[in-house]
């Protein structure tokens, strides 16, 4: 049952992220954009396999809200029409694609050759959100400071790039 | 007894990571670009969560955490960017955005 979960969830993954990369029929961002937050969901039903549920919840909420609706709205302020008759040179693409190939080759041997740990985590401790509040406000209390003053900065970055002309 | 291992969930991840980098040397399309960027950003989640369930170690999911914080700010700034490159020079073709100078 969890092992079939697992392959639906990582095979729903693969294609939708493929189909964010290269879709056969359409060149639209917006298609980009929707397989992206199907991709994104389905990573979230991975995250909830690995038991964290909080992640999970944050993953769609973030990622498939907000992060994916700015996207869009930023797509749709563009009105990008040109985009479609531009070609991908052939060439190009296969001579990256080996390469990327090759890349991913490598790197799933090595995963398949290593002996990482195979031990479970304790029930107490598995996937539960308070441990992992806990460990977010003791342990890490200072790089979630500077991420909160990460997204202060992103924010004014933001509105002053924004404003119609950067002085 | 967990029939799926870690080595699956790594598999998985290398995989959704190379689909992200041919993204982005193949796409000319800078928003698909950045897209290909979230995948990467997320399979590296992905390897993250799994060795922190494999590990017993819940610091793996922490940094899951921060990377998706990181993610939503660079994000709004990356696409104010090219909000701002468009209003300039009315093109996402990153063939036409070669040059420095605006």
């Amino acid at each position: 049952m969890q092992l079939a979960f697992f392959y639906l969830f990582a095979f729903l993954t693969l294609l939708c992220g493929v189909l964010v990369v290269a879709n056969p029929f359409t060149r639209n961002p917006v298609t980009s954009a929707m397989f992206l937050v199907l991709t994104i969901v389905s990573m979230a039903g991975l995250f909830v396999q690995l038991h964290a549920f909080f992640l999970a919840a944050v993953q769609v909420l973030v990622y498939a809200g907000a992060v994916m609706v700015l996207f869009v709205f930023v797509i749709m302020l563009l009105d990008l029409k040109e985009e479609e008759q531009r070609r991908i040179k052939a060439v190009m693409a296969i001579l990256a694609a080996v390469a990327v190939a090759v890349i991913a080759v490598a790197m799933i041997r090595t995963i398949k050759q290593s002996v990482v740990g195979f031990s479970l985590a304790r029930p107490e401790v598995e996937g539960s959100t308070i441990e992992l509040g806990q460990r977010l406000f003791t342990q890490f209390t200072l790089p979630f400071e500077v991420l909160s003053l990460l997204l202060l900065v992103a924010m004014i970055g933001a509105v002053l790039l924004s404003k119609r002309d950067l002085k | 007894m967990n029939p799926v291992s870690l080595q699956d969930y790594l598999v998985v991840s290398v995989l959704l990571f190379c689909v992200g980098l041919l993204g982005v040397i193949v796409r000319r399309n800078i928003l698909v670009i950045y897209m290909s960027l979230e995948l990467m950003l997320n399979a590296a989640n992905l390897a993250l969560a799994a060795f922190s369930r494999f590990n017993n170690n819940l610091d793996g999911q922490v940094i899951v955490v921060f990377v998706i914080t990181v993610a939503a700010a660079e994000v709004a700034l990356g696409l104010a960017l090219i909000v701002a490159l468009f209003r300039r020079r009315q093109t996402t073709h990153v063939e036409d955005l070669a040059t420095m100078r605006l």
